[in-house]
């Protein structure tokens, strides 16, 4: 029911608020588009907001899902954290890069069916059922490094990191990939119909013949794998795992990138590719700030304006404080959107 | 009589969580049951204690406060700043934190209300907002060396049978002991159990939607400034990072001690008991020292786990017979 602009002009604030940040970067910074080719690979400023934003953006892709039924992952940074640790202890030991792999990805995977089968067998409420994840998920990644910030030589591994494909940097790869794989499974079959249905009401889409269930898991599990993937990459371009740092906050990052793709919080519609969009606009931004010569401290209250803005134009009742008739004041702001009754209940006054 | 025991069962419960670990953490380590043990893991958790009041009350009224640990990190720096920077006395300093803090609740709230956003999104937009703002006071561990924190930290109530109790732990013994008021003899504590119970109910029996919320999201800024006051005080120094994971604990310790995290059933005492389960985990930890630090997150995410499930558990049962939980 929010916003529903059809057509394209729906997705232009995201794509002209991209190309807004990225001229503004332009104008700071004149060599922002310069992209040159050295020993096999692609570099520049541009790039380098494509190869930092990936972790986000996979982030994004992963809860962009978990959004659209109406639960949010708040356990993301934390798997991430576990996979990196799985990685880089299992390389420590000697074991090959596709057993390393398939033993990170099955962690990020068991991560997922455990928030998966909170939230859909035990019905717990989606903030709470991941937060049990997010507290004790770092503690699990430090028992697997045992506290130490394990490092590894392996150039298999660091190449998923800091190498290239086709002279694009692996991440971003990877990125596309996922992405590519995400939209395949949710847009060519009836998989996201079923997300978004599950989004709306999960009751009724349930009487619809939806198994809630099923699709509930599915999307915590596919979260749990893109954080996983997420968490090889930032592991594999420091060369090492942190238990503490790795992938820090970085649940919020990937909420604001959803929430600035337009994907609602309240669930039933979403947009994959908006949300990697969310996540370069937010990368963007930071590099901006960072060329602009601001402390880097800024960052912060800039994602909170970001975030508040996009909120604010998604607000049902942001219309009572467009131009309006007079006479109507926009108190109390009750009932769903539109439709301002003459006299709203009064708010206050102990009277009856 | 079943019918009280029901509604206190969660209470019931945490509380015998908390007798029975500390009896087994006495058992294991003599010098465990100790006044000092207990002064100490009152003095400990005071600035938790603290949040986690207000936590309890925006939990209640069906919300959420994600930005807690980043006013408290933000209050110390700013008491660092006035203090150290700006030749302060701390007591108009910390006034100032106070009403800061109080006020950047209530507009919290005051967007919640009037926009109608998910309070979890606003309050993660008001957490980076206070921690951007530290940032941008300093970067820096600034120690506060006023002469007035020394005394305050030697202040003191002692017992003669040998407890101590320090300035936070009082104030934190204090703060429940005034919100135990607050919840269950005044309007607002009615007002706050009918708005998590059912926010359009509440709006026509006339409780005064806004206002509540506006009021709720203040006292959960105003404790966490004051949470912020005793950090710097237990620290001595004002840091923009200080108190991060915070917002979690506070959550974390309102669930154990048996607050519906949908809102409108829980008590504040359970809140408090909760706090002192979490640094009743962290003392044993300490106590036996061979367990790494980790192993308190796993307990506390298993802890939270099972406290759920019991809450789960509860619900269907109450659902079976046809009865919810009395409001207060």
């Amino acid at each position: 029911m929010m916003l529903s602009a059809p057509g394209p002009s729906r997705n232009l604030p995201q794509y002209g608020a991209l190309l807004v940040v990225l001229l503004a970067n332009w104008l700071l910074f004149p060599d922002f588009f310069a992209i040159r080719l050295q020993d096999g690979r692609l570099f520049g400023s541009l790039i380098d907001v494509l190869n930092r934003g990936a972790p986000v953006a996979l982030l994004a892709i992963g809860m962009t899902m978990v959004i659209a039924t109406r639960g949010v992952d708040l356990s993301v940074g934390a798997v991430m954290a576990i996979s990196g640790a799985v990685a880089a202890t299992m390389t420590g030991a000697g074991w090959g890069l596709p057993a390393v792999l398939a033993a990170s990805l099955a962690a990020g995977l068991l991560c997922g069916l455990w928030n998966g089968l909170l939230v859909a067998v035990l019905r717990i409420q989606p903030i709470i059922a991941t937060l049990i994840l997010m507290v004790a998920g770092r503690g699990i990644a430090q028992l697997i490094t045992e506290g130490q910030i394990v490092t590894f030589t392996s150039p298999a591994l660091a190449f998923i990191g800091g190498g290239s494909f086709l002279t694009v940097p692996m991440p971003v790869v990877l990125t596309i990939l996922v992405l590519a794989v995400t939209a395949l499974l949710v847009r060519a079959t009836a998989l996201g119909l079923m997300i978004e249905a599950v989004g709306i009401n999960r009751l009724s889409s349930a009487g619809a013949g939806v198994n809630t269930p099923v699709v509930l898991v599915a999307v915590y599990v596919w979260c749990g794998l893109c954080a996983a993937v997420a968490g090889l990459i930032v592991t594999a371009d420091i060369r090492g795992a942190d238990a503490n740092n790795a992938g820090l906050w970085l649940e919020l990052d990937a909420i604001l990138a959803v929430v600035v793709g337009g994907t609602s919080l309240l669930g039933g519609r979403f947009g994959l590719v908006l949300s990697v969009v969310g996540a370069l606009i937010i990368q963007a931004m930071n590099t901006g700030i960072l060329l602009s010569g601001f402390k880097p401290e800024f960052n912060l209250i800039v994602k909170a304006g970001v975030l508040m803005v996009v909120l604010l134009l998604q607000s049902p009742t942001l219309t009572l404080f467009l131009p309006r008739p007079k006479g109507a004041r926009p108190m109390g702001a009750v009932k769903p959107p539109v439709a301002p009754p003459p006299v709203a209940p009064k708010s206050g006054g102990a009277k009856p | 009589m079943t019918g009280a025991l029901q509604r206190f069962l969660p209470l019931i419960v945490t509380t015998a969580v908390l007798v029975v670990g500390f009896l087994i953490c006495a058992a294991q380590f003599p010098n465990f049951a100790s006044w000092r043990v207990v002064g100490n893991l009152l003095t400990d958790n005071a600035f938790l204690g603290i949040t986690a009041v207000g936590m309890t009350f925006v939990i209640l009224s069906g919300g959420i406060d994600l930005s807690v640990g980043a006013v408290i990190g933000f209050t110390t720096v700013l008491l660092a700043v006035l203090i150290e920077h700006g030749g302060w006395h701390p007591v108009p300093a910390f006034a100032v934190a106070l009403v800061v803090a109080g006020a950047f609740g209530a507009a919290m709230g005051g967007v919640i209300h009037v926009f109608r956003m998910p309070p979890f999104i606003v309050t993660l937009a008001g957490m980076f907002i206070a921690r951007g703002l530290g940032f941008v006071l300093t970067t820096d561990s600034i120690p506060i060396n006023h002469p007035l924190y020394g005394e305050l930290n030697d202040m003191a109530l002692r017992f003669d049978f040998g407890l101590k109790l320090s300035l936070p732990a009082l104030l934190m013994l204090g703060v429940v002991l005034a919100a135990v008021v607050l919840a269950h003899w005044t309007r607002f504590g009615a007002n706050l159990y009918a708005l998590g119970g059912n926010r359009q109910s509440a709006e026509l029996m006339g409780v005064p939607v806004g206002r509540t919320t506006v009021a709720v999201y203040g006292l959960s800024g105003l404790l966490a400034g004051l949470a912020g006051i005793v950090f710097s005080l237990y620290t001595g120094a004002g840091y923009s990072l200080a108190a991060t994971g915070v917002e979690l604990d506070t959550i974390t310790a309102v669930v154990i001690g048996g607050t519906q995290l949908t809102g409108g059933y829980g008590y504040v005492v359970g809140t408090f008991v909760g706090v002192l389960i979490q640094g009743l985990i962290q003392t044993y930890i300490t106590f036996d020292g061979t367990l790494s630090s980790w192993w308190t997150k796993i307990a506390i995410g298993v802890l939270l786990f099972v406290f759920i499930l019991l809450q789960k558990g509860l619900l269907t049962v109450w659902a079976g017979r046809g009865g919810e939980p009395a409001e207060a």
